[in-house]
Parts: C-alpha cells; structure tokens; sequence
C-alpha cells in the first residue's frame, strides 16, 4: 500500500505516521494485535496514522527483506527512527511508549518542534 | 508428521547418516551426521563452529546434491562470504545459482518493544521460504542463542526452539545449530535439553603456546562413534580431522622392491632394495649422511615417475636442494615436474598431533608413493616420549596403510647408537644405521642395515662415501685395530696391493728360478747323455773288437788245424 500523502511536520503529534502491522494467517493472535491496534489508533492519534497489515503466510519474502522475526510485529516507519513493537499489542501503555505518542492528543504538542520530539523520542526509548 | 510415522515404521533401520563431506569426520562419525535431525556444535569463541557449520552446507552442495540454507545471527552473509572465501569456498556463488540461501536475521534489541504475546513465525516463515527456494536439504543456525539477546521473554524463545527442532525432524532436514559453550553445561542457554541425538564439541586450548583444536563427539544417540579428542586443523583448503584411533593393523603387504636410489645399497639388500610400503628408519649421528642418503631415495623415486613428499623439520628445501646438487643429486628437476614437493616446517610450529594432521593432509593432496620425513627426533622437542612414540605409530600404519614407502631419519647422539630417542625401531621394517668411526685423526661414515624384515641382507659393514656421483659404499676393512676407513682403509688398501706386487714378483722370480734350473738341468742331462753315448760307442767298440779278435783267434785255430790236417 503506497504512501498516500507526504507528512508535513514529521516527528510532530500532527504528524501522520505510517504502521506496517506483520501477521502470519488469521490467527487469534494476529486477529487481536490488528484490533487492538486499531483501536490504541483511533483512541490516541484520531485519523493522523497508516496503518498497513501484511500477511506473511501470503508473502513470505517480505519477512526476509523487513527483518521481522516475531509475529505480531509492528514497524513504525514514519516518523523516523524506525520502532518495532512486537507482540498481540495488548499492553496499551507498552505500545505508545513503542510508538512514542505518550501524550494522547494534546493541545500544547501543537507547538512541538523536532527538538521537543528528538526529545521525547529519547524519553519514550528509555 | 507422515515423516515421523515412516521413522517409526522402520525402528529397526540403522539411522541414516548425512556426509559432511569434511575430512576425517565422516569417519568418526561413522557416515556423518544424523540425517533429517538437528545437531548442536558447540564451543568457545573462536573455536571452528561456524567453519564446520559452513563446510557442511557448502560440501553439501559441492559433493552431495543437497542444497543449504544458512541462517546467520552475528554475521552478515558478506560477511560470512568474506571469511570463507579464504578457504576456497564462494558461498557467494552458490547462493546466486540457488544451490544455498543465505539469510542474515538481525534483532536489535534497542529497537524492539514488547508488548503482549508474541512468537516467532517470522522465523518459521522465513526458514520456509528458504528451504523451499532451494529445495534445501540442509540447514544451518549461526548461531541461534543471539535470540536470547534480542527478545527479553526466555519462555518464548525456549519454546519455538524446541517448536523449531520438531519442524525440522519433521521436514527431515538435516541441521547444524551452533551455540556457545557455557559454563558446566555444553551450551550457555542449555540447547542441548532440545536437541539431543547429536552433540558436537569443539575446543581452543594452547599448550605451551601451541595452539591445538580438537573436537570431541560428545553424544550420538543411536550408532557407534569415535568417543576421543580429535584434533583438527583449519587451513586453506578447509576443516581436517584426524580419526586417531580408527587405524588398524590390516594393510596389505607387497612383494614389489624399489631401489634405495644406492646401488651399493641395494646389493645389501638383496641386490633389489626395500620393500615397496614397507617403512625405513635411517638413523645416525648429525653429519654421517641421512639426509643425503634419504635424498638418494627420492631421487630414485622420482626418476621412476612416482612422486614423493619430502617433510623437513631442519632445512628449508632450498638448502635441501643445493646441498644435495653438490652430491650429484639435482632435487630441483623433480619439484619443476611436480614429482618431488618439499615441505619444511619448524617442528616447534605446531603440537605433536597437529604436525601428524599436516602430514596426512599433504599426503592426502600430494598422493606420493614415498615419503621422507627428516627427522623424526626433531618432533619429539616439546613434547613428551610417549605423546610422540604414539603419534609416529599412527603415522606409520597410515602410511603403510596407503601402502606408500616411508623413510624416518633419526638423529641420534651419544652412546646408544642402536636405539633410537622415541623408540620406533620396532615400527619400521628396515633399519639402516649411519654412523662415524673415529680413527687416525679422521671420522669416517659408516653404514649397516642393522635389520630388514622379509629379506636375506648384508651383515657387512660397509664405508659411506659421499661422492659427486652420489653415495658411494665400499668394503670396510677389519684390521687389528678394528674397522679400517679412510686414508686408513687406503693405506690399508696400498699395503696390500704393494704386498701383493710383492708377492707376484717373488713368484716370478721364482719361475725364473726354475727356468734357469731346468736349463741348468736339461744341459746336465745332455752332457750327461753324451757322455753315455760315448760309453755305449766305446762299449760297442770294445765289443766289436772283441768279436774282431774271437773271430781271428778262430780263423787262426781253423788255419792251424787245416795246416795241421787235423780236420777236414
């Protein structure tokens, strides 16, 4: 799924950011990091996020060329740095600190510059 | 699982062997690794783990049809490339023709956030699709515990291993998992609780600043194997391992003889020289002619188109090759046809067991039929009597096993010149004993073949002359003073054929002096038999006159007795 849209202010929280979501087949564990990934999405970002499911089992290669080694996983591409979670996504507090949305949609981030976000990504990554 | 349940059908069928192609292993092994399992090769950091995991896939290719998949955690597959490129092997290559697939798996754990259950299918997904882009049949993990660094969640990764081996057995691929050695247990992360029908250990140990690998087979459910240390060597050409103790005293013997490359030699020995495979031990002081004898050997060896190894552990081959040019022999010729090759190396270069290693390496490459190791005493620096007694052993039922003609040069120095400093004159077939006589101010070489088994030899002792034309050996004399050699054999020599000019002219003067006598007689018997003819002519006159006068006297008396009328 291509990129629709260039994000104007990366790293900012009005920033799109893009989610590639690696599964392998319908099983309840892919089942429920999809679910629960589009739900931490729409609580914490509104329509600001991507996200991209890729089925392995239909694509085996990309597994290869994208590194993923545990299923779910969860790729960050956009903002960089790259961030990978892993896991069926349960832990809500786990993937926002992983996604580096800490603060779930407010006001003052929208003066956020890429010094506060360098900033908050270091927070989040510790 | 169908797989499974055909391995239980056929319980009683022998476990089915892999090769891996790698030198010695297979035999060890008794046929290679477990086929359609996993093996763990296991050791400390620098040991050969990821060489021997490599030389499986890539021999598996190369020698067995069966393609590999390798999958690298530490290294990257360039990376890999790189490393064992240096050994002959373009992994490289391999990948682009599709007989191997190379996939790097790297985690970095500063970029991965948990949260919730996970597993690794991802693994699964890609192994998958690499064994079937291949169709492989072998696969390799280098090294999977770098798992446990990148995922926090032991349980989990404990668990897909052990999901992961039962996907292999089930597929019947044939697997190497590398780890690294732990502490009390065979791997850190305890692997060997999921894999368990082969365990591989490879050690690194310096012993006296030698380096030595070994490998050990540490479990092999379900076949017999070699339960020693082995030591093994990684060179250009790969891994080598050396089955220590597999040897048996079973080769066959031939009546075939080859030349010792000594005429003079050879006339001790029958006139036709050693046995062909059979195993002769040279030995002597330093400077009495070994060497040069043993270079005679391969010359001959070499003239007769058979090739010949040539292991120095004193001289460099060049200084080999000049010496011996000054004794008429012109080694050169031969190592430019390829017939001759010459190693040297430092005995203190390697362990006892490693230089045994190289020696069955070169064999194995060069493929000679003599082999001339010079000299055994040298390998005994540095190691104990027993370690080299053994080794040398080894060395000789290998090379008679090969059935190739093997010459040991023994330096030996003070009194005991008939034993040699390891102690392998039983081993060897022919002994043939260099040694200098003192005598006159001179030291003088001198050579007896001490024994030969399976021929009627010289006894003699016999002078060693280093000529331009090569060895030369001449008659020793045995005087009063004990064995004559040199300028003492020579003068010994001038005596006897001046006594024996001697001697003819006493003879002829002798005959002369017979002639005249005969002369001297044949005259007397003339004069003597003249002087009897003169007799006879004077017996015979005397006689005649004798007659004369009886025939008068008569003539007279008839006269008279006429004149008489006394008759009629």
């Amino acid at each position: 799924m291509p990129l629709k849209a260039k994000p104007k202010r990366i790293g900012s929280a009005k920033a799109v950011i893009d989610l590639r979501l690696y599964v392998a087949g319908q099983t309840p564990r892919s089942l429920a990091a999809i679910s629960n990934l589009k739900r931490i999405c729409d609580d914490h970002r509104g329509n600001r996020y991507r996200i991209e499911v890729i089925d392995l089992v239909k694509n085996p290669a990309l597994a290869r060329d994208h590194q993923i080694l545990a299923i779910p996983t969860l790729v960050r591409s956009l903002p960089v740095p790259i961030r990978k979670i892993i896991g069926d996504l349960s832990d809500e507090q786990q993937v926002l600190i992983g996604l580096n949305i800490v603060e779930p949609l407010r006001k003052k981030d929208k003066k956020a510059g890429p010094a506060a976000s360098a900033a908050r990504s270091a927070a989040g990554r510790g | 699982m169908n797989k499974k349940k055909k391995i239980a059908e056929h319980e009683l069928a022998p476990l089915q062997k892999a090769r891996t192609g790698i030198a010695g292993l297979d035999e060890i092994t008794g046929g290679g690794l477990p086929k359609g399992r996993t093996t763990i090769v296991c050791g400390g950091p620098g040991c050969g783990k990821t060489m021997l995991g490599i030389e499986f896939l890539v021999r598996g290719v190369l020698e067995f049809g069966e393609p590999g998949v390798l999958m690298a955690f530490e290294e990257t597959p360039q990376d890999i490339a790189t490393n064992v490129a240096s050994l002959g092997f373009d992994i490289q290559d391999l990948a682009n023709k599709k007989k191997m697939f190379l996939d790097y798996i790297s985690v970095d754990p500063s970029e991965i956030q948990q949260s919730g259950d996970y597993d690794l299918e991802g693994l699964f997904i890609r192994l998958q699709n690499a064994v079937e882009t291949v169709g492989a049949k072998r696969v390799m993990f280098d090294t999977l515990e770098a798992l446990f660094s990148s995922f926090s969640n032991p349980a989990i990764l404990r668990a897909e291993f052990r999901r992961l081996f039962r996907w292999l057995k089930d597929r019947g691929l044939t697997a190497i998992v590398t780890a690294e050695r732990g502490e009390g247990k065979l791997t850190r992360q305890g692997l060997e609780e999921y894999v368990s029908d082969c365990v591989i250990l490879l050690d690194h140990r310096i012993n006296d600043q030698i380096s030595a690998r070994r490998l050990r087979i540490v479990k092999y459910r379900g076949t017999r194997h070699g339960a020693d240390e082995y030591p093994f060597l990684i060179d250009e050409k790969g891994m080598s391992i050396l089955p220590l103790t597999s040897l048996r005293l079973q080769h066959t013997v031939s009546n075939e003889r080859v030349p010792s490359g000594v005429p003079d030699l050879d006339a001790m020995l029958e006139g036709k020289g050693y046995f062909r495979g059979s195993s002769i031990l040279l030995s002597g002081t330093a400077g009495s002619g070994k060497t040069t004898l043993a270079a005679s050997f391969a010359d001959a060896s070499c003239r007769r188109g058979e090739r010949c190894l040539f292991l120095d552990f004193e001289e460099s081959s060049n200084q080999v090759a000049r010496n011996m040019k000054s004794v008429g022999i012109d080694l050169e010729q031969w190592s430019r046809k390829n017939l001759l090759f010459h190693e040297s190396w430092r005995p203190t270069q390697y362990g006892i067991e490693m230089h045994l290693l190289r020696i069955h390496k070169l064999i194995e490459q060069v493929k000679p039929q003599a082999v001339i190791v010079d000299p055994i005493s040298n390998l005994a620096k540095g190691s104990n009597d027993m370690e080299v007694h053994s080794m040398l052993m080894r060395l000789i039922d290998f090379l008679k096993n090969s059935g190739i003609t093997a010459i040991f040069v023994n330096l030996t120095s003070g009194e005991n010149l008939e034993a040699t400093s390891v102690g392998i004159s039983s081993l060897t077939d022919t002994w043939i004993l260099l040694r200098d006589i003192e005598l006159n101010g001179e030291r003088n070489r001198c050579l007896y073949v001490l024994k030969s088994r399976g021929m009627a030899h010289s006894n003699q002792l016999r002078e060693f002359m280093l000529t331009e034309n090569g060895i030369k050996l001449v008659p020793a004399y045995i005087g009063p003073g004990g064995v004559l050699t040199g300028s003492a054999r020579l003068s010994q020599e001038a005596k006897e054929l001046a006594e024996e000019r001697m001697r003819k002219q006493g003879v002829r003067m002798k005959q002369q002096d017979i002639d005249r006598k005969r002369v001297v007689l044949q005259a007397q018997i003339a004069s003597l038999q003249s002087e009897m003819n003169a007799v006879e002519l004077e017996a015979e006159l005397v006689i005649s006159q004798e007659e004369e006068t009886d025939d008068q006297l008569k003539s007279n008396r008839d006269e008279m007795a006429k004149k008489r009328q006394a008759v009629w």
